[in-house]
């Protein structure tokens, strides 16, 4: 089956003649017919395979990548879950849709997400939600849990994902894949439905930490149309796999948290393999990431009610009537948090605690060259889950969402697996800005050093 | 500096005398649009060119089309302007400021919100001099503009249509304090302004296009140190004229009402030329909420003081100090400085043919005065050689001269006639007769008395 193939591999059996794209494609194709049960496509890209014939040969050896509903793919309908934009084809690819393309990615279809990327669950999609292919009577996560269990499903060689806050490492976690979520500025927002510009994120969901590494290199770097681009250059990321980690400073933060208390035990024992490679591990205090839930959910939902404000039933078919409940929700609680006479109480205040969070974080990479936390309080939740709780992504996201508003990199491996439920549980390793490197580097040598990477070193799935 | 009174109009002199006092003090505030002239839009890379694009919609993209994932990206020659114009104005600059959101629903606006500044804009506290006393700058921000509706009919079918190619031009807007004080004032203030914007050559201010628009805020009250409790808004005024006009008829307008104890209603008025008076636009109940906030997609803007030397560095002459070095170094009369300072181009032109005339002042003058008529492509050397032309004179015996009008009058009988019917115009032909026969350029003055003397006769 060479969908199962992580990314590495099916490039090295290109390289060798051992296998051919119409081979690979064949038996993604299958797969997705099989799984469509999960929910995991909203639209298929039906010039996929002979793309890739045209691609072959190029770095990413046109090998199907699936994107997220919220990238602006030219010329696929592009809904971001929302009816909405029901049948909207735009005429201009993101960038990182046409970095993809250059390094000779295929985009083979769009995931389903939580409408707008409002959610942590996909429940929120009006296109119904998208199953946990580890256990279809669980979650995905979100709101690139499609990206996530596209991935998790085999139904692609790798994803694309953004995250807010936690949008690309929550579902990984709760899928079993490995998500990478970059530094603010790393990669370009142009072209992705904008949820809350001023932590947005695009970023690779991929069966390893080498493969995320491998994409990330390609997806990467300035771009003259997203203006919070950084212009600093882009080193390459493999170069941190297979990195000797001995010496490195690792701080363990929201161990303390009562909520974590059932899963300490877990990720004690599981992270003693870094201690073992010579790293010196030990518990950190960092501020209360609750405190980090209410920046979010005023900064996210004043930039949500500003830049949902173009889908006025002008231009893109339908019109507002048929905005989801979380997204009128959102829309609502921003406009007020924006209105004269509250900004000062609430938008201007959380900027304030934001700040309060980037010298926390300030102060823990003094001491430790990377941060590591479970990313999410605990397994994926079962279907319905999200039904009447309007925080939910919020409560899900509580670990993420402090280096989200700081806009730090993070990455999410497997930890754990609970045989019972064939569900997984997630290691979140946060860096400082810029230094995705630091990160890959101790995620790498974690996956290659325990049993819980599903594709690489043979775990049940 | 003194008030200038409003008479009030319609009601008796004892009736007044009763009520209130005749006389009130107007008070104004302006807020001035002009489109910046950059090569490109505000936040993308579309043509900036609205009022000379060939079809609706052509100079757009995803950006100013407000597409899902579009995020501008600001133009740096644009911000450069704006504090060019400030550092003209005399303002401060301030070296950390960025762009907010300003949120609201128009159908010519596309994402639903417009880029412009409001906490912190690119340059405040400066003045305009004017001759009725200084006008101070409160501030000059720098935003977009927006597409432009067109309500028709299409097969019989009321529709309104969005032309996008102006969505998203730089577009700047400077407030004044309420520092006007009369109609004249305003219009003085307003052309001032114009003339440095043409001068800096970043805005063309073409007014019946849009691309300079007026705003005023007018009130008036009984005590000039008092800002009275309401404001008129005069909206969408594309001239001077206009400007003026309205604002007088508004004058007597708020005399009227406040004579009656009445206060003037809070709203947007707009002028109609037609009907020489103003109308009402809209009424504000509530102050609007914009919803402000910094635009995550933009990062903050930072200057250092180096870098606003720079920019001072490269300021042209302006205007008012040109006017005073031509007074010294030329002897040219300030009014007929006044139209050769429109803009840079026009000056520069202007100055070459100076420096190359034994008089300046009447080369100006005749300039100015039409006496002879030039065109901005001729070089320095072609004005003087028609200026020349146009008033040297070769000297002519006065016997000679005169026996000519008389053979011109002789051979010429129907255009006597004519003359003596009244058509003073034929007084043309004959001069022309005369230079022709004389062979030589005769001084008009001379030739029209002895012309007209001998058709007395």
């Amino acid at each position: 089956m060479l969908n199962t193939l992580t990314l590495k591999q099916a490039l090295d059996k290109l390289a060798r003649n051992e296998c051919n794209l119409a081979e690979i494609y064949a038996d993604t194709q299958k797969q997705v017919e099989a799984t469509t049960d999960l929910n995991i496509y909203l639209t298929m890209n039906e010039g996929a395979v002979t793309e890739a014939q045209s691609q072959a040969g190029q770095p990413l050896g046109g090998l199907p990548v699936a994107v997220k509903d919220n990238f602006s793919t030219k010329g696929i309908r592009t809904t971001a879950s929302s009816t909405v934009l029901d049948t909207f084809v735009p005429q201009y690819d993101a960038t990182v849709t046409k970095r993809i393309k250059l390094a000779g990615g295929v985009v083979l279809g769009k995931t389903n997400m939580d409408a707008w990327a409002h959610g942590s669950s996909t429940e929120t999609s009006q296109y119904g939600r998208t199953l946990n292919p580890r256990n279809p009577e669980h979650l995905p996560g979100g709101s690139s849990g499609g990206s996530a269990a596209a991935v998790a499903a085999d139904t692609c060689i790798i994803a694309i994902g953004s995250e807010t806050a936690g949008s690309i490492r929550q579902p990984s976690a709760w899928c079993g894949t490995v998500g990478l979520k970059p530094t603010y500025g790393r990669v370009s927002r142009y072209g992705v439905v904008a949820m809350a510009s001023s932590t947005d994120s695009p970023g690779p969901i991929g069966k390893t930490v080498e493969d995320t590494a491998i994409l990330l290199n390609h997806i990467a770097g300035q771009d003259p149309y997203d203006g919070t681009t950084s212009p600093r250059s882009v080193e390459d990321f493999t170069l941190a796999l297979n990195q000797d980690i001995k010496g490195m400073k690792i701080g363990m933060i929201y161990f303390d948290k009562p909520e974590l208390s059932p899963l300490k035990a877990i990720y004690e024992k599981e992270l003693k393999v870094l201690e073992e490679l010579g790293a010196h591990v030990e518990f950190a205090q960092a501020r209360d990431p609750r405190q980090s839930i209410g920046v979010y959910t005023v900064v996210q939902r004043a930039e949500v009610s500003s830049n949902l404000g173009r889908y006025d039933g002008i231009r893109y078919g339908n019109d507002r009537s048929f905005f989801g409940e979380e997204a009128k929700r959102r829309i609502m609680l921003g406009t007020f948090t924006l209105s004269k006479g509250y900004s000062d109480q609430y938008y201007m205040l959380a900027q304030k605690v934001r700040t309060l969070f980037l010298q926390d974080f300030a102060r823990l990479f003094e001491k430790y060259d990377v941060l590591v936390a479970p990313t999410a309080p605990g397994y994926a939740k079962k279907i319905g889950a999200s039904d009447g709780s309007a925080m939910f992504g919020e409560l899900e996201d509580m670990l993420l969402e402090p280096s989200s508003i700081a806009g730090l990199p993070g990455i999410n491996v497997p930890v754990f697996r609970d045989g019972k439920t064939n569900l997984y549980l997630g290691l979140d390793i946060i860096a400082p800005m810029w230094q995705e490197s630091k990160m890959i580097q101790v995620a790498d040598a974690f996956e290659k050093n325990t049993n819980w990477n599903p594709w690489r070193n043979g775990a049940q799935k | 500096m003194p008030l200038r009174k409003i008479p009030t109009g319609t009601l008796g002199e004892m009736e007044l005398k009763n009520k209130m006092p005749n006389t009130y003090h107007t008070i104004i505030g302006m807020e001035v649009h002009a489109e910046l002239k950059t090569a490109t839009k505000m936040f993308c890379g579309c043509k900036n060119d609205p009022f000379f694009a060939p079809q609706p919609n052509i100079y757009t993209c995803p950006v100013c089309l407000g597409m899902p994932g579009g995020l501008p990206v600001a133009n740096k020659k644009a911000i450069e302007w704006t504090i060019k114009l400030g550092l003209a104005l005399g303002c401060q600059v301030n070296l950390f400021s960025h762009f907010d959101r300003k949120n609201y629903f128009y159908p010519d606006l596309a994402k639903g919100y417009q880029i412009s500044q409001y906490d912190q804009p690119l340059c405040f506290d400066g003045k305009i001099e004017t001759s009725f006393g200084d006008v101070r700058i409160r501030r000059i921000h720098l935003e977009e503009d927006t597409g432009k509706l067109q309500h028709t009919t299409i097969d019989g079918k009321k529709v309104s249509l969005i032309d996008f190619n102006r969505g998203g031009v730089p577009l700047i807007e400077i407030v004044t304090e309420p520092d006007i004080h009369s109609p004249e004032q305003a219009k003085e203030y307003a052309k001032k302004l114009r003339q440095i914007l043409r001068f800096l050559n970043i805005a063309d201010c073409d007014m019946e296009q849009g691309g300079m628009r007026l705003e005023a805020n007018l009130s008036l009250s009984s005590d000039p140190k008092v800002l009275p409790n309401y404001k008129v808004e005069l909206k969408n005024i594309n001239s001077f004229r206009f400007l003026e006009k309205a604002i007088q008829f508004e004058e007597r307008r708020h005399a009227e009402l406040l004579s009656a104890n009445q206060t003037p209603v809070q709203e947007t008025r707009g002028w109609n030329d037609n009907k020489g008076e103003t109308f009402s636009q809209r009424t504000k109940e509530d102050a609007e909420d914009y919803r402000y906030f910094p635009d995550p997609d933009l990062p903050p803007i930072r200057f250092t003081q180096l870098d606003i030397e720079k920019m001072r560095a490269t300021l042209p002459e302006l205007p008012s100090k040109m006017i005073s070095r031509w007074q010294d170094q030329y002897g040219i009369e300030p009014k007929n400085s006044e139209l050769l300072t429109e803009d840079k181009d026009k000056a520069d032109w202007a100055e070459a043919i100076f420096k190359l005339a034994e008089k300046p002042n009447e080369v100006a003058k005749a300039i100015v005065n039409k006496k002879i008529i030039v065109k901005f492509s001729e070089t320095a050397a072609e004005v003087i050689a028609l200026y020349q032309q146009a008033t040297q004179t070769d000297s002519v015996d006065e016997t000679e001269l005169k026996t000519t009008v008389e053979t011109i009058i002789s051979e010429n009988p129907d255009a006597v006639v004519q003359y003596k019917a009244g058509k003073t115009q034929v007084l043309g032909f004959f001069f022309g007769q005369a230079q022709r026969k004389l062979g030589k350029k005769v001084d008009s003055q001379q030739l029209r008395s002895l012309f007209e003397e001998a058709l007395r006769a």
